[in-house]
């Protein structure tokens, strides 16, 4: 099939709605991707003609909730290439997948002295668990250090990743450069020396085909968000062999198999990690938006946005005067640039971008050890996905030009 | 005049670019940091007193124009004068961004009325803020 993108932009209803007067150019979908009609629809009909809880109701529409809710584990599975659906967790987000690790698994595996190594890299959410899992545990948290363009640096990996390393936790792709990490080599050392390896796809399974078994990851946690649908829905999955082994985290509803007065028996997984009512419409949702990117195919996405990477790279470079972070290596990186104006703030390129209808991130983006590394308060990130286009990078250079007029008395250079 | 350029005017830019009273301060009465977590703005205020006078002032800080521009701006319009007179401009300030009321500076503080364009732009109101907000701590103190 082949990639058709004026079919693709029609099924995003807000693409063609205006911001500030302006034709939408949204170039934020690192934060939070656009949702599909179908994604829409399959939200609506749950809650006009299916709404029920699940697992519990012996009714009819109960019953039909909880095939769509599991169906979507099964698709889910597919996906991601895992054995099979029950390695599927729901979670909210991929910050509660971690956490998630962090204290279940975390905290029965990790003792005073264990490493834990990630990235200077890092987004805070595989950051701040280890810290407090860190702390509580009095372990110790090292980096794997970035080379200039924002590769890692793996020339002392094995230094690093020492036996005394229990967990390697890192990004597959960084939300600030867009950073396509070399996993290989880490899993193959952290293997050695008997380390687990969780990485945050978070970034990554939106833009890059993905096969938790073919590339070995013991842990790997997502949102659905990002990848067209909707918030409050995260995915952790794991091998079988550990999630076995993992005990709850959180105690209550649908996690429990016999509850006396004084103590309970849990259930079988997935529901062990699953308490309480979950995000119901927002999983069957997410089943609609796996479809989508299906239908569309993980490979031509990350062929449309290399091109259009490769486009920006080089207008942005001609415009002169930005400051472009990342790794000019494209088969490194995935669609996301950060730059900046020298002299001008990160937030004022932001808000005179907004009048001109263009929504881009501008910050620090979470991962403040990276902004310390660089030296600079934030950066400008403009992110593409699937329905981004040439038109969408010709209008943020119109934008720029525009941060050039008000801010050149200030510019630096 | 768009939204921008009528934010973004040659007084805002001329704060930014020659913040006024910038600087550390080595002997001070008053001391505080203030920092908005979420874009990693941040002012630090010091001030010296003569009695109620504000008989010395200056900042140090980071981040945005509209944070920095109006951290000079404060620190411009409050030397030489007293807590009383800082707590009133801090009212008049913070009403005109926070409470949608009309200013009614003084001739020689002028200078804040280019930030009440800040008002169209709801996300940009907390840099504006930041340095009065730090000052209301520290002289809260």
């Amino acid at each position: 099939m082949s990639f058709d993108l004026e079919k693709i932009r029609g099924d995003f209803p807000i693409l063609s709605t205006q911001m500030n007067g302006k034709p939408l150019v949204f170039l934020d979908s690192a934060a939070s991707s656009q949702k599909p009609k179908s994604v829409i629809d399959t939200i609506r009909k749950y809650y006009e003609a299916e709404n029920a809880n699940i697992h519990r109701g012996v009714y009819y529409l109960s019953q039909k909730a909880t095939e769509k809710y599991e169906m979507t584990r099964i698709k889910t599975s597919r996906f991601i290439g895992a054995a099979c659906a029950k390695v599927v967790i729901f979670t909210r987000n991929t910050t509660e997948s971690i956490n998630l690790v962090a204290q279940s698994w975390g905290r029965t595996n990790i003792h005073e002295g264990d490493e834990i190594v990630l990235t200077e890299l890092e987004h805070h959410s595989n950051l701040v668990p280890w810290q407090m899992l860190a702390q509580e545990k009095q372990a110790v948290l090292k980096f794997i250090p970035l080379n200039q363009d924002s590769t890692l640096d793996l020339t002392n990996l094995d230094e690093i990743i020492t036996e005394r390393v229990k967990l390697v936790a890192l990004a597959q792709m960084s939300n600030v450069t867009g950073t396509i990490h070399d996993l290989s080599a880490i899993i193959r050392r952290a293997r050695e020396v008997g380390a687990k390896v969780l990485i945050d796809g978070a970034q990554g399974i939106c833009h890059l085909p993905t096969n938790v078994q073919k590339e070995d990851f013991d842990f790997y946690a997502f949102s659905a968000h990002k990848m067209l649908g909707p918030t409050g829905v995260g995915i952790l999955y794991a091998k079988e062999e550990i999630l076995d082994t993992m005990p709850p985290w959180m105690g209550g509803g649908d996690m429990i198999s016999k509850v006396w007065k004084d103590k309970s028996t849990y259930a079988d997984l997935p529901a062990r990690l699953e308490a309480g009512t979950p995000n119901i419409s927002g999983v069957i949702g997410f089943g609609a938006a796996l479809e989508y990117l299906e239908s569309v195919g993980m490979q031509e996405i990350r062929n449309h946005e290399l091109e259009l990477l490769q486009y920006a790279l080089d207008r942005l470079e001609d415009f002169g005067g930005l400051e472009l972070y990342g790794t000019n290596d494209l088969s490194k990186r995935g669609g996301v640039i950060s730059f900046n104006f020298p002299g001008v703030h990160p937030h004022d390129v932001g808000s005179i971008l907004d009048e001109e209808g263009i929504a881009i991130r501008v910050g620090h983006h979470c991962a403040q050890p990276f902004m310390d590394f660089k030296g600079i308060a934030g950066t400008c990130r403009a992110s593409f996905y699937l329905y981004n286009t040439k038109e969408d990078v010709d209008s943020l250079l119109v934008g720029l030009k525009k941060v050039k007029e008000i801010f050149g008395r200030v510019l630096k250079r | 005049m768009s939204l921008s350029d009528s934010l973004y005017q040659e007084v805002l830019l001329d704060h930014y670019q020659n913040p006024r009273h910038h600087g550390k301060m080595e002997h001070f009465h008053l001391h505080q940091e203030g920092v908005n977590p979420l874009c990693g703005d941040e002012v630090e205020l010091f001030l010296k007193l003569n009695g109620d006078i504000i008989s010395e002032i200056s900042f140090v800080g980071k981040g945005c124009s509209i944070s920095q521009a109006s951290a000079s701006m404060l620190t411009d319009c409050l030397y030489g004068k007293t807590i009383a007179e800082a707590k009133s401009l801090l009212q008049e300030f913070k009403g005109m961004l926070l409470e949608d009321k009309v200013p009614n500076f003084s001739e020689e503080y002028e200078d804040l009325e280019s930030m009440e364009a800040v008002k169209k732009i709801p996300a940009r109101i907390k840099c504006a803020t930041l340095a009065w907000n730090t000052l209301e701590k520290a002289i809260g103190k």
